[in-house]
């Protein structure tokens, strides 16, 4: 059984294109800001692409899946996109004023609230 | 890896979503964990290699690749439109590990898996969540023909805090999972109830 001469491109290895092909190179969002994976997105409704903006087909595709609030991660999983991708798309998406990253309120009280919920939830599974 | 937020912007309604990380060896049941109780979700994420992992990995003859495909262990639990639990297996090897500031940031808390065959294998996840003050429990996977020790055993083993749970479970069986979770969630609102100045802070260093 011969070896492949690039043993990254296995089974596992999914496309051949690699994902990074989709966000042109690269790798940090061009605000160098990252959004977290809980972080709630949602399209501006009336959000007015600058001319001259560059929208890729898979920038509008994360457009059309966030016209509901929906996580990060959510969206990486629905879209079979990585994580990693759908940050830096996010980020052109963000600066164009297309869409909002809204992360999770914190604080100690809203954290005991949330744990509560949760406990709740888990107990009446 | 140096993480900076988004800027971002008070909503008034943000569907709330809790974060529980399951760390533990290679091979201690994380997968079969998320599989027991939660929905799983395929969720991949494609990183530039860090530094370390450049060391770690043999790049030879890949001259070019800077990044890395990985996939991860991700599991929701959807209790209402407004609540979830999303569950994320931490990748184990070492070379992932620049991966985990950002899985524990917003974290509820973490579950270590310990295989008493290698208890070893958990002593870093035990390391790391101590360090970064997350809440965190043990959680013995009790496998077919694996020696079984008291949970106190366990303890002293690893050298853990008098207050961190020991909990004997079996990642194959949903209750079993459920409980864990029980156990977790309870003791990361004793932490926050007992600890005023505990404020879920960033974890990113």
């Amino acid at each position: 059984m011969s070896v492949p001469k690039d043993r990254w491109l296995d089974r596992d290895a999914g496309p051949v294109v690699r994902p990074y092909a989709v966000t042109m190179g690269r790798t940090v969002p061009a605000s160098g800001s990252y959004a977290g994976l809980t972080d709630v997105v949602t399209a501006v409704a009336d959000g007015g692409i600058p001319a001259g903006a560059h929208l890729s087909r898979v920038h509008r595709r994360i457009l059309g899946h966030c016209r509901q609030p929906i996580t990060v991660v959510d969206l990486a999983s629905d879209m079979d996109l990585p994580v990693g991708v759908v940050r830096v798309l996010l980020g052109d998406l963000s600066q164009y004023g297309a869409l909002r990253v809204v992360a999770p309120p914190r604080g100690h009280e809203t954290n005991e609230r949330l744990l509560r919920n949760v406990l709740d939830a888990l107990q009446a599974l | 890896m140096h993480y900076r937020h988004s800027d971002t912007v008070e909503a008034e309604v943000v569907p709330a979503a809790a974060k529980i990380l399951i760390a533990g060896g290679f091979g201690a049941g994380k997968t079969t964990l998320v599989g027991a109780i939660s929905e799983i979700r395929p969720l991949r994420t494609e990183e530039t290699l860090s530094d370390r992992s450049i060391g770690v990995d043999d790049v030879s003859g890949v001259d070019s690749k800077t990044t890395t495909t990985v996939a991860m262990d991700f599991g929701r639990i959807t209790f209402r439109t407004d609540l979830r639990l999303y569950l994320f297996g931490t990748p184990g090897q070492e070379r992932f590990w620049f991966m985990w500031d950002d899985l524990t940031f917003g974290a509820v808390g973490a579950v270590v898996l310990a295989d008493t065959r290698r208890l070893a294998d958990c002593f870093a996840a035990v390391d790391y969540f101590e360090h970064r003050a997350t809440p965190f429990l043990v959680a013995v996977n009790c496998f077919d023909g694996a020696p079984r020790y008291q949970p106190e055993d366990v303890r002293i083993a690893l050298d853990l805090a008098p207050d961190t749970p020991v909990v004997l479970f079996d990642a194959r069986q949903r209750e079993s999972v459920k409980k864990v979770l029980i156990a977790l969630v309870r003791y990361a609102i004793t932490k926050i109830s007992g600890d005023p100045a505990y404020q879920g802070r960033p974890l990113r260093s």
